[in-house]
């Protein structure tokens, strides 16, 4: 591969990639700074192959091949369409806010980059952050890509604004929800043309991939799971925010570089409100990648780490955000509507002492809700529950009971609430 | 014959329930209406009963497809 620019900071092995030469002002990084840092925007003879030589996945959630959707995206019937998704719909999550705020040359660059090699002449960004968005359309006025128009578009503020479909619907003048499918929109999707719908941070890797090479991407993160990621941490910590971290770290050097925990933790919330609960114990060796959480059932999901205190209630954690997540459903499944919301009132149940709630039903319905809605809202939700449910056995029997918290400290996950 | 199995466009079924009342050999109805359809292709003696539930659903969202249709690569959700 090509020889790359030399980084201010030589080593393919350092840190930071993505957060490199950000302003200490938190103004977003200029074209001319932009370059600076990262050197000026390079037009590969063949962007799929790099990708794919680079290993690198998704960062949005469901961690897919990149260079398998450019190719299904490519495969399609007519010209596509590129649709960054920077909705982030998910609380705990800052790290498309942030890269699409503090650093949009990045996300821009792998965007042209990716309709490029499609033969896209259309790139839309999507973020429900009006700040983002200002920044998005401040860096695109300073570029001339050649071919390429960019353009933003403020989506609503809701969890399930990031689905891929509900994205398209909401570009093509419709809802912000999710549709049936078939037809993905690799297929059909903007205008019903065959629409590539990344993750901001994902184009974002793209862009430096295509200057520095796979090999030099491949430098970071384990064999399966190569590169940087970006994290967003929060609750219990010293320093709470977006960290770029190599795949595979352990969860305790992070802590570490956000200045360690503030209170004694008993757990960590690992992937975000779709993600599942690690004990302490669990926490103090855990790496951060798909293959080592795997066998604590759990997996990076939106890349959101929340670390509990101790002197917080799993139970009324839980049950804020079950609440939260049923209010979330867009409406249109039976059972995610129907569902979510009575899981969220046993929830709720619980937490009022004199309340009695069947245990049992809670299991039921937890068992019958996934796989039943048009999207996996519903999944996610229960996945969340249930693993709530085995981590935090003792204080659920507690409430199961009658019982009532053990202690219940300040309220940790955050929730949107609307008007 | 070709084997098929159940599917259910989420977003159009409604809760009516007619496709459990007309095949509860495949479909049953959770405790909000919404139907839980047996996994598997439906037994060749019993597709007529599907094919009447599909042709019954006021939305729809019932339909009968071969199981060895090709299925479209899995993507990601969000990227």
């Amino acid at each position: 591969m090509s020889a790359a620019p030399a980084l201010p900071d030589a080593g393919a092995r350092r840190l930071p990639r993505l957060l490199a030469g950000l302003r200490s002002d938190g103004a977003h990084v200029s074209l001319g700074g932009h370059t600076r840092t990262h050197g000026a925007l390079p037009a590969p003879r063949d962007l799929v192959t790099m990708i794919e030589r680079s290993g690198l996945t998704g960062r949005g959630g469901a961690s897919f091949p990149v260079a398998a959707k450019l190719d299904a995206v490519r495969s399609g019937r007519g010209r596509p369409v590129v649709l960054v998704n920077g909705a982030e719909g998910e609380p705990a999550s800052g790290k498309d806010k942030v890269l699409l705020g503090y650093a949009p040359h990045l996300v821009l660059d792998g965007a042209v980059l990716a309709a490029r090699a499609l033969g896209a002449r259309e790139v839309i960004v999507a973020t429900a952050s009006r700040t983002a968005s200002a920044a998005v359309s401040a860096a695109a006025g300073e570029r001339r890509d050649a071919g390429v128009s960019i353009r933003e578009i403020v989506v609503p503020d809701r969890f399930v604004a990031g689905e891929e479909t509900a994205l398209v619907q909401f570009v093509n003048g419709g809802a912000c929800l999710p549709t049936s499918t078939p037809p993905r929109p690799f297929e059909r999707g903007v205008n019903g043309a065959p629409t590539l719908v990344q993750n901001a941070e994902t184009l974002a890797h793209v862009a430096l991939i295509a200057r520095n090479g796979p090999d030099w991407f491949r430098a970071l993160g384990t064999a399966e799971e190569p590169g940087s990621a970006l994290v967003t941490l929060s609750g219990a910590v010293r320093r709470p925010g977006v960290y770029e971290i190599p795949l595979g770290q352990t969860l305790a050097e992070l802590l570490e570089d956000a200045g360690g925990t503030s209170a004694e933790i008993q757990a960590f919330l690992i992937g975000g409100y779709f993600g599942t609960w690690i004990g302490a114990a669990d926490g103090a060796t855990v790496r951060l990648a798909d293959a080592e959480l795997a066998p604590l059932d759990a997996a990076l999901g939106a890349r959101a780490i929340v670390a509990l205190p101790a002197s917080s209630c799993g139970v009324v954690e839980t049950a804020r955000v079950a609440r939260y997540l049923a209010a979330e459903s867009a409406g249109q499944c039976g059972p995610c509507v129907h569902g979510l919301a009575a899981v969220a009132n046993d929830l709720g149940g619980l937490l009022q002492r004199r309340a009695s709630v069947d245990e049992s039903l809670l299991h039921r319905r937890l068992g019958i809700i996934p796989g039943r809605g048009a999207c996996h809202h519903p999944d996610g939700a229960v996945r969340f529950v249930r693993s709530a449910l085995t981590v935090f056995g003792d204080e659920f029997a507690r409430h199961f009971q009658g019982r009532g918290c053990s202690g219940a400290g300040k309220p940790i996950l955050p929730v949107k609430v609307r008007a | 014959m070709a084997r098929q199995k159940l599917r259910v466009d989420r977003i159009a079924c409604d809760g009516r329930g007619l496709c459990a009342e007309l095949f509860p050999e495949g479909i049953a109805l959770d405790e909000w209406g919404f139907p839980i359809l047996r996994d598997g292709a439906v037994p060749p003696e019993l597709l007529k009963h599907a094919r009447r539930a599909v042709a019954a659903c006021p939305t729809l969202a019932l339909r009968l497809e071969r199981v060895d249709e090709r299925r479209l690569p899995l993507v990601a959700r969000g990227g």
